[in-house]
């Protein structure tokens, strides 16, 4: 799923300054698995505002809705109805879903509640890591499941590098070397020996983002 | 000879080289460079010039080894892949080689979280072994990485560093092997401070027969003070500082420190001359450059042989 | 049992129940102040309830403290259930907590308030410590008041 976490409240304050009254809306798609922007943290975060407001003595009205998801155009229409009675949106769904409020309701501001992050998982309660960095060029068949492009600080496709110290990247203590993990999973796999020593191509980055703004078109399913 | 190289000719003799290095300023006072060059002056037969090390922006290495060339000296230029893609890579190569640079050394380069511009974009377009390899086929086979013909391509002696200690340590030998496999000519090693797994990584070298493919230089680094050697164990990754060289800096007791340290690395040179499969040293002797000729004196190291 | 008649008890299964949200919105509804009464650490009958809600109020804390307003106006307590001074003095002690604070600014509109929190100083109860045992009730109040 897609990770994010709110962004900072003194920042969402900023942005929502010059308005009145503003439609607060979250998503019920990865946002709210990850507890950043689903049902619950749009009726903490209007709270929120709503106290940071009455202290200054000036009262914010706040439009409460969680959309089942905002990357899709059919569930952005739901809020036609009222939408168009508020200032600005405030979105805590990922940048997705801010852009499609952005295209779809071209005269009201849409601003960004949370800061997305990362394709990730959850690796225990309360706690999000990064797995896939979605280079259009999958290479977990060559490194035992384990993404070089993502898990290696460097993205290195033949590492570790000299930095690699206890199974620990040199950047930072708590994060594990990517290659350690590749060298130990190919070692379980009874396939260090006749993996590890073919050099990995240059990869081609035109599948990733380098490539420019990436899109999928299956004609088979387009109307 | 595969390239005009100074240290190419030096290793192929058979003779133990002495490598050294030089950090370059951070501003870009030339003279800088020219009084650590004139520090080295007849002890080492090259010098490489780092590459923004440790992610911090210094003078380019390719500059800087001008202007010890310009001096005399065999510049080796090192190359990160960290701040530049295939395109840049590539024409600072053939930039290189047309100002006279004969050996260059391909790293990664250390993060840049870890220097004084901690909020910029890395560019990892490709590794350290990628680079060797687009090197190689440069001298060798006159391509660009997309194939294309290069009217007068470079032809570098291809260096790369080598970490004896990092992890894990049971893909420390097959990864020279990649590197040789990639093109390598010589290797620079991390500084050597556990010579007993030093000696484990040198045997599994030897005994696939990769020291008669790759040049290896031992690096060492002599420790200034007890502080040094503890700041080394426990803060530098990748680093292998045995308690028994904290414990004799100790012993060597107050305002003794330093002189132990150059004396502990000079016994080091010493043995690693009879190493089998080491090919020479390179000495980092991070700004302290003016005790690099005792050193290499002391180690019977004088000498060096003519250009 | 004797205490301050400005705490108002809203009662729940357990703590664990305790929401962030519930305590903004008491704050937003006008209250100077909010705490959750636990059981003693270890002692939930849902094992972790009161674990949850004391990472719950540390969390309504920080937001507190990111909008200006003092974290100090909520709070979380661990108490047994057949412990009544015990629950007396922590209602006395939180009363005079919100006192010294003031009004909240949410009320007054007057802007953000320092978010030092302060140290706590437990009141002398007047009754001294024979009083309060004496208050001990025999059937028990209700042991976890969020309110």
């Amino acid at each position: 799923m897609i990770i994010g976490h709110r962004k900072p409240l003194e920042e969402i304050l900023q942005m929502v300054e010059p308005f009145d009254k503003i439609a607060l809306i979250g998503c019920k798609g990865c946002v709210a698995v990850c507890a950043a922007g689903g049902e619950k943290e749009v009726g903490i975060l209007a709270s929120a505002l709503r106290l940071a407001r009455k202290k200054d003595g000036r009262e914010i009205e706040i439009k409460e809705v969680t959309l089942e998801r905002q990357c899709d155009p059919e569930y952005i229409e739901e809020i036609e109805g009222f939408v168009h009675d508020y200032q600005a949106v405030l979105s805590i769904a990922c940048g997705v879903g801010v852009q499609y409020m952005a295209e779809r309701y071209k005269e009201i501001p849409a601003l960004p509640g949370l800061n997305t992050d990362f394709m990730g998982g959850s690796e225990e309660q309360g706690v999000w890591v990064e797995k896939c960095q979605g280079c259009g060029n999958c290479v977990l068949h060559l490194t035992g499941g384990i993404c070089p492009i993502t898990r290696c600080s460097k993205s290195l496709l033949n590492g570790p590098c000299g930095g690699s110290s206890g199974g620990m990247c040199e950047i930072n203590p708590e994060i594990a070397c990517g290659w350690q993990l590749i060298v130990d999973r190919l070692e379980s796999l009874g396939l260090l020996e006749k993996v590890y020593e073919q050099i990995m191509p240059y990869k081609d980055w035109t599948t990733s983002r380098d490539g420019g703004p990436r899109k999928i078109v299956r004609e088979d399913m387009r109307e | 000879m595969k390239t005009a190289s100074r240290l190419e000719k030096i290793l192929e003799s058979g003779t133990f080289a002495v490598t050294s290095e030089c950090g370059p300023p951070r501003g870009a006072d030339p003279q800088v460079i020219r009084e650590k060059g004139e520090l080295l002056k007849g002890s080492v037969d090259a010098i490489n010039v780092t590459d923004n090390q440790t992610s911090v922006v210094r003078m380019s290495s390719i500059a800087a080894c001008v202007i010890l060339k310009e001096m005399g000296f065999e510049p080796i230029v090192q190359m990160t892949t960290r701040d530049r893609n295939r395109i840049a890579l590539q024409s600072d190569l053939l930039g290189a080689a047309a100002l006279g640079m004969n050996n260059l050394l391909c790293l990664s380069g250390d993060h840049q979280s870890f220097g004084d511009h901690p909020t910029s974009k890395n560019v990892y377009d490709i590794d350290s072994i990628q680079l060797i390899q687009t090197v190689h086929r440069m001298r060798e086979e006159g391509k660009f990485i997309n194939g294309e013909e290069i009217k007068t391509p470079p032809k570098f002696f291809i260096g790369a560093a080598a970490n004896p200690f990092a992890d894990p340590f049971a893909i420390r030998v097959p990864r020279l092997a990649k590197k040789a496999a990639a093109g390598v000519d010589f290797v620079q090693t991390q500084c050597i401070y556990n010579m007993d797994k030093f000696r484990e990584w040198m045997k599994g070298i030897v005994d696939r027969g990769l020291h008669e493919k790759v040049k290896i230089l031992a690096g060492v680094t002599p420790m200034k003070s007890v502080g040094m050697a503890r700041y080394m164990k426990k803060s530098v990754p990748g680093m292998d500082v045995p308690d028994e060289i904290i414990q004799r800096l100790k012993d060597a007791g107050k305002g003794n420190a330093a002189k132990e340290g150059v004396k502990m690395c000079v016994e080091q040179m010493q043995e690693l001359r009879e190493m089998e499969g080491v090919a020479g040293v390179h000495i980092m002797a991070i700004e302290w450059e003016e005790k690099v000729p005792e050193m290499v004196k002391d180690a019977g190291l004088l000498p060096r042989p003519e250009g | 049992m004797d205490y301050p008649p400005n705490v108002k008890i809203i009662r729940i299964p357990c703590t664990g129940k305790v929401d962030a949200l519930y305590l903004l919105k008491a704050l937003e509804d006008g209250v100077d102040g909010v705490y959750a009464a636990g059981c003693e650490e270890g002692d939930c009958h849902f094992l972790v309830g009161n674990i949850r809600a004391k990472k719950r109020v540390g969390y309504v804390k920080s937001i507190l403290k990111d909008l200006g307003i003092n974290p100090g106006r909520v709070e979380m307590y661990n108490m047994s259930a057949a412990d009544g001074p015990r629950f007396v003095q922590v209602a006395r002690e939180f009363t005079a907590r919100i006192k010294a604070l003031g009004p909240s600014p949410v009320k007054t509109g007057k802007g953000s308030e320092p978010t030092e929190e302060v140290p706590e100083h437990a009141p002398e109860s007047e009754g001294g410590e024979a009083a309060k045992q004496e208050e001990r009730p025999a059937g028990g109040e209700p042991a976890q008041p969020a309110a």
